[in-house]
């Protein structure tokens, strides 16, 4: 494999471009929860957060134990004339690949379990990590993929889709919600706040560069640009 | 009138802005006519030798925008279209009782679950399901047209839309949750069973299709035609 070649950063890392515009401007200093906006186009460029290692943490060990929950205990129970059925959100998917519809079951299982799961481990990874000292790369590299994983993880809208679902049945046999729905509902919550608690800018601050040399060489450049100025 | 009555809006909103911490802007340029480029996965600033090389940070790879934008944008919007039609007109669901089978297709089901206490519910399925596919298409198509002619026109209304597309367009796979659910709870054999039909495959597919274009999609290429001099006083 070829030696990779890197850019030469900016020496100052709080310039930034707007990733809506392009705009080029600097982040002021900010407080805990003020949050910096592009004058241009009004994309919210950073909000800053308060501890937001630990309150992350915190809120995706939370997240992890409720998914667990939510994915072994029934969601949905049915009972009409006789017939007693309930299923889990697997079984959910599980019974569309049974019927032939074998790539909307794998949609709905990596909508629904796969995705959420990748969002809550990438995260747990990703603030264990970035607590070391020494924060190492694979960090970075989980960090660059995790906000995909937050894309397609879609617990809130397999929700909706379920209360749907339970009404509409509800005219010809009972129906009752099971535990995992009430699990769910949960952890929509939590995984919200897990994501609002979150900072990237706080964990690039602190993991390895893919090029050592060029870290070295912004943080020389910002001690010196410190060391000019008259205190 | 429209030019005063802007700049004085423009004017209190940025004070407001501030108030919500500024951002104070060093040089009222876009990075490309820097020379820079932003890495999309941490946001540092780096300038390219003489070949655009990988983020210095984060190793992702950097270009000035996403690889072929338009063009790929076009291919997933264009078969999601493709899609939209057989998403609409085949049956997502089949229910078989005694009487036979029954074939529904998304509007049917919309029809079928309008009645006095179920109309919310009919109107979740209708705006997830029908307005929310069609409006994104659309939507997209017109930021498409208008950065392939070069428009100036409206930049912060297009990627406030762009913003919009990609905020709403998960609620569609409502849809199929619903009719996977369905499917999975009513198996009442040999009374009644629900089956799922073969419009669910096409209709999850212009789900997928719309957000993989809404990733594709660069909303910097809306602000490329702006006149520098536009940009200066921004
Ligand atoms: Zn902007």
């Amino acid at each position: 494999m070829p030696e990779p070649v890197f850019n030469s950063p900016t020496t100052d890392l709080r310039v930034v471009a707007c990733p809506h515009c392009d705009l080029l401007q600097r982040l002021p200093a900010l407080a805990a929860g003020e949050a910096a906006r592009c004058p241009r186009c009004d994309k919210e460029l950073w909000r800053r957060r308060e501890d937001p290692l630990e309150r992350t943490l915190a809120l995706a060990i939370a997240a992890a134990i409720l998914y667990v929950v939510a994915n072994t205990v029934p969601m949905l129970g049915l009972s009409a004339v006789g017939h007693h059925a309930s299923t889990t959100l697997f079984g959910g998917a599980r019974h569309l690949w049974d019927d032939g519809q074998e790539i909307v079951a794998v949609l709905v299982l990596f909508t629904a379990v796969v995705a959420p799961a990748l969002q809550i481990g990438s995260m747990l990874a990703i603030v264990v990590g970035a607590r070391r000292p020494c924060p190492p790369s694979w960090v970075g590299t989980l960090l660059r993929h995790h906000p995909r994983t937050a894309t397609w993880s879609m617990i809130e809208v397999m929700i909706l889709g379920v209360l749907v679902a339970l009404i509409k049945i509800a005219d010809y046999a009972s129906v009752n919600a099971g535990l995992a729905l009430f699990a769910l509902g949960a952890l929509v919550v939590l995984l919200a706040a897990m994501q609002s608690a979150f900072d990237p800018r706080e964990v690039w601050a602190r993991v390895e560069w893919a090029d050592a040399a060029a870290r070295s060489a912004v943080e020389r450049a910002a001690r010196d640009a410190a060391a000019e100025v008259p205190s | 009138m429209g030019r005063r009555g802007g700049a004085k809006r423009r004017g209190t909103r940025r004070a407001r802005r501030r108030r919500r911490g500024a951002v104070v802007t060093t040089a009222p340029v876009a990075a490309i006519q820097r020379g820079w480029q932003s890495c999309e996965a941490c946001g540092l600033l780096s300038r390219p030798g003489a070949d655009a090389g990988a983020c210095p940070r984060c190793g992702e790879e950097l270009a000035f925008r996403k690889h072929r934008s338009i063009e790929r944008t076009w291919a997933f919007v264009i078969a999601a279209a493709v899609c939209y039609v057989p998403a609409n007109l085949l049956p997502v669901m089949v229910t078989t009782t005694a009487a036979g089978s029954a074939p529904d297709t998304i509007m049917e089901g919309v029809i079928l679950l309008w009645s006095p206490t179920g109309w919310p519910l009919s109107l979740i399925v209708l705006i997830a399901s029908i307005m929310i596919p069609s409006a994104k298409i659309l939507a997209l198509v017109y930021l498409l047209v208008t950065v392939q002619r070069g428009s100036v026109a409206n930049n912060a209304e297009r990627v406030r839309l762009f913003r919009t597309v990609e905020l709403i367009g998960r609620w569609s796979m409502v849809d199929v949750f619903v009719d996977t659910f369905t499917a999975a709870l009513v198996q009442l054999q040999p009374l009644m069973a629900v089956e799922p039909g073969p419009g669910l495959l096409f209709f999850a597919a212009v789900v997928v299709l719309t957000m993989l274009a809404v990733e594709s999609f660069d909303p910097r290429l809306i602000w490329d035609a702006a006149p520098s001099e536009e940009v200066v006083h921004a």
